[in-house]
């Protein structure tokens, strides 16, 4: 099993700011999750000791049996795969294929299975018609979708997502969803930083929130949903039906569409 | 009669090197003092209506304009791009791209364009004193422009073209890299700068909040204008739906509560407050609460 393993890691950059502060945490091989929290509270620095691109100050990251401080970061990518926030920090080819290619080619897998790989991711994000299109030819939403691409072609046990669906309209959010979705029945671990609380509450069952190097709240969705209070702290707020949920005095946390309909269809009906 | 400080009358535009316009046909009208948020999906002009209004279409990216663009009463054609940026102000998508790498701290990079101006020293330094004070990042002051995190970054460009205190305020989603409270905060500098006068075009995805702050909502599908009205109206169209436009959850949970025949009323909610309103009409055991 592939569990990720994080003990009492502390990590600062070299000018000194303290970005992680002692966190501890275990997720499972095939759990989804997404970190929410402020802007500076360390979400992105968490992520990035997964695939080594930080090592800990103090404490420890594991990967499996792998301790990351014992891994190069090419060894740590047959593992953990990692979209960046911004598309444009990752993508160098000349065209799409190419660009989503390069990927499983590093990683030694043959021609054939290259040829495959390529084909799924490119299948899954929507873009086998844009094989030959150069990159920067895309639009920037569209190019953030070749990021995801490129990254689903390693097949790695981890798939890291920062920010996915930032500046993406209703179609391409769904899209992105529905690669989730996808990932999620391949017996994937996701990990997802997002700021967009209503794409987390219907896309993730466990939400970890972090504030100032810490994790602040960290279990089922709808519990940690729920709790307004502690989530303002880090400059959160409910998802929109949990909040409407509460005010409409639901006795539940409800945080999608369904959920939300069938309490007010039980409330209505037991009066 | 009120004037228009905006005026774009049958605006078709084609970039350089592409076959079909980005835009086509635009007519709009925006009184000074008016907030207009501007939606639409992927690819439907957004960006390039931004362009249009602060000049950047066609002065620096070229191609083919016909129709007319005018600002404060001055057609764009007759104007150049450095007259044009003293009536409009543009803060970009994406914030990497606007800042000027020519500057070593924030403070320097906010007074950028006043310096291009020749505004004087102390009016300028208590100018940008003011602008960052507005936008809550004066503890930036010191740091590197290329340090900063996206949310960070955007709030520094926003504040560039505040200093400069241009009639029109053009903002191509200035909060997509923010958290919800960060959000809030510069939804509400936008809003106490439209009621002060600031004339205010604003591309956004977060419906909830253009329900909340726009005096007219424009959609924009395949370059063309698609609906424009009230918000209540434009936002709870099923048209948004049919043609891939995001919408609000309560506009989205009410419309099937509506067919399970658990929305009374005619109209649907497009915010919070709307929502509690529609579900406990009528209905004693859904006590809605204050928030």
């Amino acid at each position: 099993m592939m569990n990720i393993e994080i003990s009492n890691l502390y990590f600062s950059y070299p000018a000194g700011v303290q970005a992680l502060r002692g966190i501890s945490l275990t997720i499972d091989s095939g759990e989804q999750v997404a970190i929410v929290g402020q802007n500076g509270a360390g979400k992105t620095t968490l992520v990035k000791h997964l695939n080594g691109l930080l090592q800990p100050t103090s404490g420890c990251v594991r990967i499996g049996e792998w301790d990351t401080q014992a891994q190069s970061v090419a060894k740590l990518a047959r593992r953990v795969g990692y979209v960046f926030q911004n598309p444009d920090e990752q993508l160098f080819s000349k065209n799409v294929g190419t660009e989503v290619a390069f990927g499983p080619k590093n990683l030694g897998y043959t021609g054939g299975q290259v040829q495959a790989l390529v084909k799924d991711a490119l299948g899954l994000t929507e873009l086998s018609h844009k094989t030959e299109t150069n990159p920067y030819d895309l639009s920037p939403t569209w190019r953030k979708m070749v990021a995801l691409a490129s990254v689903i072609a390693m097949d790695t046990d981890v798939v890291i997502f920062d920010e996915p669906t930032t500046g993406q309209d209703a179609a391409n959010i769904a899209r992105i969803a529905n690669v989730i979705k996808t990932l999620r029945e391949r017996g994937k671990t996701v990990i997802t930083i997002t700021h967009d609380i209503d794409f987390c509450a219907e896309n993730f069952e466990r939400v970890i929130t972090m504030s100032q190097g810490q994790v602040l709240l960290d279990g089922k969705a709808n519990d940690v949903l729920g709790q307004a209070e502690i989530l303002a702290t880090t400059y959160v707020e409910p998802p929109q039906l949990t909040r409407l949920g509460k005010r409409l005095g639901f006795k539940e946390t409800v945080r999608n569409e369904q959920e939300f309909l069938a309490v007010l269809k039980n409330t209505i009906a037991t009066r | 009669m009120i004037m228009a400080i905006i005026n774009l009358q049958n605006v078709t535009y084609k970039y350089p090197l592409t076959d079909s316009p980005a835009l086509t046909n635009i007519n709009l009208q925006v009184n000074e003092g008016e907030f207009v948020a501007v939606i639409g999906p992927n690819g439907a002009g957004k960006s390039t209506l931004c362009y249009a209004i602060a000049g950047f279409v066609p002065h620096f990216f070229k191609g083919e304009l016909t129709g007319i663009v005018a600002v404060a009463g001055v057609e764009s054609h007759q104007s150049s791009l450095h007259e044009w940026v003293l009536n409009v102000g543009l803060a970009f998508q994406n914030p990497f791209n606007q800042i000027s790498g020519a500057k070593y701290t924030v403070f320097e990079e906010i007074a950028f364009g006043l310096e291009n101006i020749g505004v004087p020293r102390d009016e300028m330094k208590s100018r940008v004193t003011d602008a960052m004070k507005l936008t809550s990042i004066s503890d930036l002051a010191d740091r590197s422009p290329y340090s900063l995190s996206g949310g960070q970054q955007q709030r520094v460009a926003l504040t560039s073209i505040l200093v400069m205190q241009p009639k029109v305020l053009v903002l191509d989603e200035p909060t997509s890299q923010m958290d919800p409270i960060g959000t809030r905060e510069v939804f509400g500098v936008i809003r106490k700068l439209s009621e002060k006068g600031m004339t205010v075009v604003m591309v956004e995805h977060k419906v909830e909040w253009i329900a909340n702050f726009a005096d007219r909502v424009l959609a924009l599908h395949e370059g063309k204008i698609l609906l424009a009205g009230k918000p209540g109206d434009v936002l709870t169209s099923h048209l948004l739906t049919d043609k891939g436009f995001g919408i609000s959850r309560y506009t989205s949970v009410a419309r099937k509560a509506k067919e399970m025949g658990l929305w009374k009323k005619d109209g649907l909610p497009v915010t919070l407050d709307e929502a509690v309103e529609g579900f406990s009409q009528g209905r004693e055991n859904l006590a809605p609460t204050q928030k």
